[in-house]
């Protein structure tokens, strides 16, 4: 990172902005407390990945062209959700492929975890003395990388596990199914409906056999319908974002 | 039936779905454990991606040398452009050694073009020798997976079944007791067969060889003992040299089943004297798929089965729910380019979550298919129901106000309405989900007050 403050684009997902400010919130005080300057254009809307992933990657070409606007002007975009980085990524309409601008874009969009490990290279001290079990969100997970998979033949690497280890007294939970998907999926949440509240139900379950005090994880999606589950059925679980857990116990 | 209806009957037996669930998850866990004990796996599946690219560029001369090198070493070779002439080349073969009772070792190919029916139908008894394939073709079922054929089946439902057919103890579960039973039936069968009918799991261009892959010598164990034996191959599965095998072996085996290497890996050159091979090669569909730029390399497949196994939905699902002769990731996007309005629904059984293409021996970049056929199906059915609400949102993710107005009314809605209401049947959310609790503002209005 070059000496000047960089100027960092929020992007807060429009459920989150919707249902959860206070992830919003914790996203803006924590890059704020790590010395950026950050500004949160108003004007922003929802990237398109809903509509995107249901099959109708044709029809966001508006929302595109106006997130690549909104955006512009930015060192960086940052967002607090892997999921929605990734459809600004890879999934913008072809029409975009060769824009410049777009390109530009897409060097600079980070989901908030990997922004701070592997641009602002920040090391976050504080104290969080809870025993926390980390969902990996697919799509930050396998579609940005921000940890290694089960699945591959790499050395071991978690950039949210990075982050929260450094904090005094959490206790970090190793899972049995450490990245199995909840199955929220977007519009598979409600058209997959039994598959999906059965995925979550079992994702639960690994957590609460470890004991698990608070889950945790980089999207709020996931965090949303497990939460859903889990509140239903009366669970004794709390919920947290990774950033209101890294900007309550940053010192 | 649609996939989420058939998966929704799935789990409702609650413990047999979990079961299922388990039990493919220890297959998976055993071929995390064994493709780690290799360092070099990535470079393996790196290579195995680029030797499969190459075969499907240059997929037309390697097919006539393979021809003209497999005719050099006396195999007769044939070329079916689709199921019904597959199953005729076959049937002729049958009548020409006047052959009513076959052998057949697992081939998914002849379960694509539904060949047991067909010869049946003509008075041929088909006996499938794989142990799994034998169970499920006593109960007159399709295979499940495509590796472990009656893998939805308990051991309590395999003794039932032997005790009905084969005559064992009612009430035994014992494998070993079993297997016996099977290996004793099987037996007759392979001694009476006059044809013995394989799949083939790779066709090797230099040589004219093909190699069978099986873990129960079933294979070898009815084309020894046959006069004839008919290999009946997809076109997609050549590889150009014998020592690619080198590379394919060792990623099957372990990606499969988590085995070093698989039990039984035969080499087919040429017929012994007086006997007869003779080859099948199959179109049926693979040169349309070949055709599609952004589908083609889901042709790279050499049928693992790893991505069955890892897949969250399939484990939860059954393979049955896909409707489909291949079920799981691979078959959700194999099936569309066969029929894309009966297997609309598959490639939406998915989250995205990648799990299939980071575990694929040959790199298929599943989910990103799933994802592309995604905007190819609701192209051809655009009555789709999905279609209208994502259009009407589409008017609300554009514009800006739109987008606030109606989030805001959602948010304050949920807070008016009596949880009745807002829990009601047609909520499919909500059924066993509770919504977030409503802020009182979003992010949006929060930032306006406090970083003016
Ligand atoms: S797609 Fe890949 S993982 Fe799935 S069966 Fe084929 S080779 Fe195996």
């Amino acid at each position: 990172m070059s000496n000047q403050t960089p100027h960092v684009g929020l992007f807060i997902p429009c459920y989150v902005d919707q249902f959860y400010p206070n992830v919003g919130i914790a996203s803006l005080e924590l890059l704020e407390k790590l010395g950026c300057k950050v500004s949160y254009p108003q004007n922003q809307t929802c990237c398109g990945q809903p509509l995107a992933n249901s099959g109708y990657e044709r029809d966001t070409i508006g929302s595109s062209e106006h997130f690549i606007k909104t955006f512009g002007e930015f060192d960086y975009v940052v967002a607090p959700s892997g999921s929605c980085i990734m459809h600004v990524k890879e999934h913008f309409p072809p029409e975009f492929l060769d824009q410049n601008a777009y390109k530009e874009l897409q060097g600079k969009v980070y989901e908030l975890t990997e922004f701070i490990t592997d641009v602002l290279k920040a090391e976050i001290k504080g104290k969080f003395p809870h025993r926390i079990g980390y969902h990996s969100s697919c799509h930050g997970l396998r579609g940005l990388r921000l940890g290694a998979s089960t699945e591959l033949n790499v050395s071991p690497f978690n950039k949210a596990k990075q982050l929260l280890q450094g904090l005094d007294g959490l206790d970090w939970v190793e899972l049995t199914r450490k990245d199995e998907c909840c199955g929220f999926g977007g519009t598979f949440a409600v058209s997959e409906e039994a598959l999906s509240v059965q995925m979550g139900k079992d994702r639960l379950a690994d957590h609460l056999e470890k004991d698990v005090e608070i889950l945790t994880g980089g999207d709020m999606s996931c965090i949303m319908h497990l939460q859903g589950i889990s509140s239903r059925n009366k669970q004794p679980l709390k919920f947290m974002h990774i950033a209101e857990i890294l900007n309550q116990a940053i010192q | 039936m649609s996939h989420p209806s058939k998966a929704a009957e799935f789990l409702k037996d609650q413990a047999k779905s979990h079961w299922h669930d388990e039990t493919l998850w220890f297959v998976r866990d055993k071929r995390d454990k064994i493709s780690k004990s290799i360092p070099e796996w990535e470079n393996l599946r790196t290579i195995a991606s680029g030797l499969k690219d190459y075969v499907l560029n240059n997929l037309d001369t390697l097919l006539l040398d393979f021809e003209a090198n497999a005719k050099k070493n006396g195999i007769h070779v044939h070329w079916a452009v689709n199921a019904e002439e597959h199953n005729q080349i076959v049937h002729s073969i049958l009548e020409k050694h006047d052959c009513k009772a076959i052998v057949k070792s697992k081939s998914i190919l002849t379960e694509e073009c539904h060949l047991n029916p067909y010869l049946e139908k003509r008075g041929v008894e088909v006996v499938d020798t794989d142990l799994g394939e034998r169970i499920v073709q006593f109960l007159q079922q399709p295979p499940s997976h495509i590796v472990l054929p009656a893998i939805h089946l308990k051991k309590g439902d395999i003794s039932e079944i032997f005790h009905e057919k084969l005559k064992t103890e009612k009430g035994n579960e014992d494998p070993t007791y079993l297997t016996h039973a099977a290996r004793l039936h099987l037996r007759e069968k392979f001694l009476k067969a006059k044809v013995a009918i394989t799949g083939v799991n790779f066709g090797v261009a230099e040589t004219g060889e093909f190699v069978v892959c099986t873990n129960e010598g079933n294979a070898d164990m009815g084309v020894h003992l046959a006069d004839v034996h008919i290999a009946c191959m997809g076109i997609e599965k050549i590889i150009p040299r014998r020592k690619d095998l080198g590379v394919f072996l060792r990623l099957l085996a372990r990606s499969a089943t988590g085995q070093p290497i698989t039990n039984y890996n035969s080499h087919f050159r040429s017929p012994e004297p007086g006997k007869e091979i003779h080859i099948v090669l199959l179109d049926n569909g693979r040169t349309r798929q070949l055709a599609r730029e952004k589908f083609k390399n889901s042709l790279k497949c050499i049928r693992c089965g790893a991505c069955m196994n890892t897949c969250p939905i399939y484990r939860r699902s059954g393979g049955y729910s896909y409707g489909s002769t291949v079920p799981g990731p691979i078959g959700s996007i194999l099936s569309p380019g066969i029929d894309v309005k009966k297997y609309s629904t598959l490639p939406f059984a998915s989250t995205l979550c990648g799990s299939c293409s980071d575990v694929c021996p040959v790199k298929i970049n599943i989910h990103e298919q799933l994802y592309e056929w995604r905007q190819e199906i609701t192209k051809a059915n655009p009555d789709m129901a999905k279609g209208m609400s994502m259009k009407m949102a589409s008017g609300i993710f554009t514009s800006p106000l739109a987008y606030k107005i109606s989030g805001s009314l959602m948010r304050k809605s949920l807070k008016a309405l009596p949880k009745s209401i807002i829990y009601n049947p047609l909520n499919v959310w909500g059924k066993e989900r509770d919504l977030p609790n409503p802020p009182k503002e979003s992010f949006k209005e929060w930032y306006k007050k406090n970083r003016p």
